[in-house]
């Protein structure tokens, strides 16, 4: 196995929530929405292992899917840095 | 008026109850109006002091914590040194580095029962040199270190790890004893020798220091004292999805932030769970949110999020006022006035609540509407 395929495997814990990359559009919509700045929202590294196989760029959004014992699915932003 | 989004868990319960009292058509369609109602009720109104409420709801439970809970040795299922109770609030709170690592180590289907689970804690137990040796004394006739191997040392290992010193040394083997000849030495330098030779690195995952395995439920899980999460993750054995460390700069590494603002909250929520107390675990998701917020884990004092406030006087009525007042004056800094404790300090409206809206009268519209009266 080679080391990215198993960085990739450990991903597959509990502890890890869904992460996707935002489109330049989806992005600026997103601003548009809350009325946010990218700097006010919070941050996560490029070399973050849960973004590393997304190959994210500086000042795009990730999108993550985290799961809620009160309200079960919503989401959260990260700006990557 | 914005519409009101329900979230997702309360429509699916809502959805459930109306499928189990045969609930249908216009009935449901104003259940779902008054519950629409009940959810913006609940909502919480702009410009209120969260994070007061989270602080009190979290510290008010936390006063009855049990002090001094650090050791539960003889407990069944639990290894000696755990540390839990409010020294573990604490630790998480304060992100310290040096605590007392554990890890529950789930394994696959296929390897999941005792006997395996047994070899595979083995097998990851981290073990010295000084495990092998039953005895160890310095022969200074003739200026070497010898070494009585117990019945169960295996050579090549040995060998193998201690191959480092090689180099300078002569190594052999004589009946059930290690013999190291360093080529040119004092006796100062064969104790420290033979210190460092008992301390290295034999077999097993660096880090592991005790291991345990115990039935929880139907798993068997090998409860371990320290922690290495990486190493740990690359054996075929593990299940990955369950293998839980509680070190959260280890989860950071190895699974990311987000892992590690999960692992925040569950260490969190647990602790207080364990002694019996209820704390709303939204207070916690908001700690934990804040901690994780810079894209690193930080701690809630003086070094962490009350040190990156901009205001000064909010950080020198935290902590260390003297610091924080003489290089703010040294510098010649300003403080905005824009949060809530400088502004009650100075005794100003706190923007908090109403006190957050400001009104702004644009005065050619006010002409309009008291001409239109008059």
């Amino acid at each position: 196995m080679t080391e990215k395929t198993k960085e990739v495997n450990f991903l597959k814990n509990h502890l890890v929530p869904k992460h996707e990359l935002l489109s330049y559009n989806e992005a600026q919509e997103l601003l548009k929405k809350f009325n946010v700045s990218l700097k006010q929202l919070p941050k996560i590294k490029q070399d973050d292992p849960a973004i590393k196989h997304l190959n994210a760029k500086r000042g795009s959004i990730i999108k993550i899917t985290r799961k809620s014992p009160t309200a079960g699915i919503y989401f959260y932003y990260r700006v990557v840095i | 008026m914005t519409t009101i989004k329900i979230p997702k868990k309360i429509e699916d319960d809502f959805n459930k109850f109306c499928e189990e009292h045969k609930i249908k058509g216009s009935e449901k369609k104003k259940l779902h109006e008054k519950l629409k109602e009940i959810v913006k009720k609940s909502l919480f109104e702009p410009g209120e002091a969260i994070g007061v409420i989270t602080a009190q709801s979290i510290s008010e439970p936390a006063t009855q914590m049990t002090m001094r809970s650090y050791t539960m040795a003889s407990q069944a299922g639990r290894l000696a040194k755990v540390t839990f109770g409010l020294p573990r609030m604490v630790e998480i709170f304060d992100a310290r580095k040096t605590f007392e690592r554990a890890m529950k180590i789930y394994l696959k289907e296929e390897y999941n029962n005792k006997k395996d689970a047994k070899r595979i804690a083995e097998k990851i137990k981290e073990r010295f040199v000084r495990d092998v040796v039953e005895k160890s004394s310095i022969d200074l006739l003739n200026m070497q270190l010898e070494f009585e191997l117990s019945a169960d040392a295996d050579r090549d290992t040995i060998k193998s790890a201690i191959e480092k010193y090689a180099k300078s040394c002569n190594v052999s083997f004589r009946a059930n004893k290690l013999y190291i000849k360093p080529e040119k030495a004092e006796i100062k330098d064969l104790r420290s020798l033979k210190n460092k030779i008992l301390e290295t690195h034999l077999s097993g995952i660096r880090n592991i220091l005790k291991v345990a395995v115990v039935k929880d439920g139907e798993d068997w899980v090998i409860q371990t004292s320290g922690s290495n999460l990486r190493k740990i993750l690359e054996l075929p054995e593990i299940d990955i999805k369950r293998t839980y460390t509680n070190d959260m700069y280890e989860v950071e590494a190895v699974l990311g932030i987000e892992a590690a603002r999960n692992l925040i909250l569950n260490e969190a929520s647990s602790t207080l769970g364990e002694q019996g107390l209820d704390v709303d675990i939204r207070h916690i998701m908001l700690i934990s949110d804040l901690m994780t917020k810079d894209g690193k884990i930080r701690s809630v004092g003086r070094y962490g999020i009350s040190g990156k406030k901009t205001s000064i006087l909010a950080k020198a009525n935290f902590e260390e006022t003297l610091k924080h007042l003489t290089s703010a004056s040294f510098k010649g800094l300003r403080d905005e006035l824009r949060g809530a404790v400088e502004n009650v300090m100075i005794g100003n409206v706190a923007p908090i609540g109403t006190g957050r809206v400001e009104l702004i009268v644009d005065p050619k519209k006010l002409k309009k509407i008291s001409g239109k009266k008059s």
